[in-house]
């Protein structure tokens, strides 16, 4: 079965030009393919993060091109990509930043009323079945400042999945979490990935977290340093050191 | 764009924010309030001040100036064309006040279509005889029905009735002032002499007051009939056409027409009572004035709140961009925000300012000038509202583009990266 590369890039350079110009990131090609789960991981300053943000449509101001499910992402608009990230992309960050405004299940609905492809019911109906799946749905009618740490990001989660993104993007999720539920979180990466064929690029410096993954770029200095792929040897041990 | 998705998160955002959003709303409430109010009150009074003067005075007024000839001998002469001649020699000829075939002249005025009514009037200078003092003043004949219907007459006349002066023969109706210092009332006689020194007896079945001190002193009224048998003239004698126009704004062209047509004088009303529009305008300038500068302050509420609230909700509007709110969706969110509180600052405004009128129109105030006046005079029209409520919805969204800009153009990249 050939899978096809659901995010691609493309000789992919980024400068900043504050206070002197200086290269974060230089010549970073590679594809993420569906089903994968791929960490991303390296010291902190490596521009592994802006490369998240730059994957994410977030930062467009960078060198070179950028594919998502295909389709080149260069020139596009503001709303354009507003509506790529809404569609295709869902997002998991080290901070929850779930709205004190609104309800959990409210806060989960929120990207699904705005892609407006479900009606209100049935959108209310899939917010619930993902707080079901990651043992949520008693919390469903409190507000999010009533939660524990670990709970905040099980709804982040929920919100980045209403919409059933092809790609899933993490910042550090595990990043404010202790261990217990670092691999809560991960049980439930690796469960989506594994059910809905969903993808995962999550960008980490937990390096439990990224061997327990299919595969890790390691990147240094603004480039691809090293790839592994973990997968064939899940059951042997392992001595990669990162 | 999803409109209720957007309308929802505003809502939501002034609900958590309540007391700064419902204190921004009570400031456009405030401006439009006393906009409503002081508009209302002020346009009620230029009303007043205006019928005081406008609805007493003709559109237009036609009458015999007396001139010199403008055809003096030396002009006739053809040695000095060419000359400045100064020597005019022919003083004004006594043609008396008498407007010639005014009979002809009404005929033709009725059968315009611009014209409301016409009413002739004879008014003659006379002296009130008390004790032995005679006191200047000065009769105008009126044909009552016309008069009435033109300048309802009736509403100045405080004591009897104005229709005893046509069916009662050698009546008058003579002003507060006259009646005072001549110490008389309804029902007593008084003689009057004419100019040319006739002397009459008339019965006074009425008391007049217009308000200004200097007419009640002097104004009396009669039939036209009874002017004219004080004068000693006959039946067709007639000194002033007053003309009422279906509008005033003709006036001007109208009096033009007929100074032509009948070579009369003619003047307009805003010819002559350009004083009084001057005051009217001003006044309407200082109270619109006063409330745009209150909902400007107003304004400046909204704006305040609107960058408080997005420096607060900084994490919220990253988080919106990143699942899929594109910026001009972020900027309606603050534009709708604005406008909501705007809105209902501004109904509420409308409804305060509407009480606010209403307890002025109840407010005594009565004033000897003003025999018709009870309470202050308000207006309500409906196009003060309407303006108030748009001055409300305008400046709120002013107030918030400004800061609904500021969020629009929030990074997301920057706020979730600097956690």
């Amino acid at each position: 079965m050939t899978l096809r590369n659901v995010l691609e890039t493309k000789k992919i350079n980024k400068y900043f030009f504050d206070p002197v110009k200086f290269q974060v990131l230089s010549d970073i090609t590679f594809s993420v393919k569906q089903g994968e789960f791929v960490s991303v991981v390296g010291k902190s300053g490596c521009g592994k993060s802006t490369l998240l943000y730059i994957l994410s449509t977030m930062d467009t101001d960078f060198e070179g091109e950028l594919f998502i499910n295909g389709e080149p992402l260069t020139n596009n608009s503001d709303k354009d990509l507003a509506r790529i990230r809404n569609e295709y992309i869902g997002f998991v960050f080290q901070f929850h930043y779930l709205l004190n405004e609104y309800n959990v299940l409210k806060n989960v609905m929120i990207p699904g009323i705005k892609l407006a492809k479900y009606s209100y019911e049935e959108i209310e109906h899939r917010a619930m079945e993902h707080l079901r799946t990651l043992d949520m749905h008693s919390q469903a009618l409190k507000s999010p400042n009533q939660l524990s740490g670990g709970q905040k990001q099980r709804v982040a989660i929920a919100r980045a999945l209403i919409n059933d993104p092809l790609i899933v993007m993490g910042d550090e999720p595990t990043g404010n979490l202790d261990k217990k539920n670092s691999d809560m979180v991960f049980d439930i990466f690796n469960a989506i990935v594994q059910e809905k064929k969903q993808t995962m690029l999550i960008v980490t410096h937990d390096a439990d977290f990224a061997q327990r993954t299919h595969r890790i770029i390691e990147m240094a200095d603004g480039k691809i340093i090293s790839e592994t792929n973990t997968l064939h040897r899940r059951s042997a041990p392992t001595d990669i050191t990162t | 764009m999803n409109i209720s998705l957007i309308l929802n998160i505003a809502l939501n955002l002034i609900r958590a924010r309540m007391k700064q959003s419902a204190i921004a709303a009570i400031g456009v409430t405030f401006g439009i309030a006393m906009f409503i109010a002081l508009v209302s009150f002020m346009n009620g009074l230029n009303n007043l001040l205006d019928g005081l003067m406008l609805n007493r005075t003709p559109h237009v007024r036609m009458y015999n100036e007396i001139k010199p000839s403008a055809q003096q001998p030396i002009t006739l002469s053809d040695n000095y064309t060419k000359s400045n001649n100064f020597i005019s020699s022919i003083k004004p000829k006594d043609r008396g006040k008498e407007i010639y075939n005014s009979k002809s002249i009404i005929a033709v005025l009725k059968k315009d279509p611009r014209i409301v009514d016409v009413a002739p009037k004879v008014t003659a200078p006379v002296f009130f005889n008390s004790g032995t003092i005679e006191i200047t003043g000065v009769v105008n004949g009126i044909d009552v029905p016309a008069e009435e219907h033109l300048f309802s007459v009736s509403s100045y006349i405080i004591d009897g009735n104005v229709f005893d002066l046509a069916s009662v023969p050698n009546t008058i109706i003579i002003g507060k002032g006259l009646s005072e210092k001549m110490l008389v009332k309804i029902g007593d006689v008084i003689q009057i002499t004419t100019l040319r020194g006739g002397l009459v007896s008339l019965k006074i079945v009425g008391i007049s007051q217009i308000g200004i001190a200097e007419v009640d002193n002097t104004m009396s009224y009669t039939s036209l009939e009874t002017a004219q048998m004080i004068l000693g003239e006959s039946a067709g004698y007639i000194t002033d056409i007053q003309v009422k126009l279906t509008n005033v704004a003709l006036a001007p062209a109208a009096a033009k027409e007929y100074r032509s047509r009948f070579s009369i004088d003619a003047i307009d009303a805003q010819t002559a009572n350009s004083q009084f529009e001057t005051g009217s305008k001003v006044r309407s300038i200082i109270s619109y004035a006063v409330g745009i500068t209150l909902l400007i302050v107003a304004g400046f509420g909204i704006y305040n709140i609107l960058n408080m609230m997005i420096y607060e909700k900084m994490d919220s509007i990253a988080i919106l961009k990143a699942t899929g709110f594109s910026g001009s969706d972020v900027k309606w969110i603050f534009i709708s925000l604005s406008l909501i509180i705007g809105i209902t600052g501004g109904l509420f405004g409308l409804l305060v300012g509407f009480i606010l009128t209403k307890i002025i129109g109840v407010i005594p105030f009565e004033t000897a000038s003003l025999p018709t006046i009870k309470t202050y005079p308000v207006d309500y029209k409906l196009a003060y509202y309407l303006i108030g409520i748009s001055f409300a919805v305008f400046t709120t969204t002013i107030a918030g583009l400004l800061p609904a800009r500021k969020a629009s153009r929030i990074d997301p990249v920057e706020i979730i990266r600097g956690k």
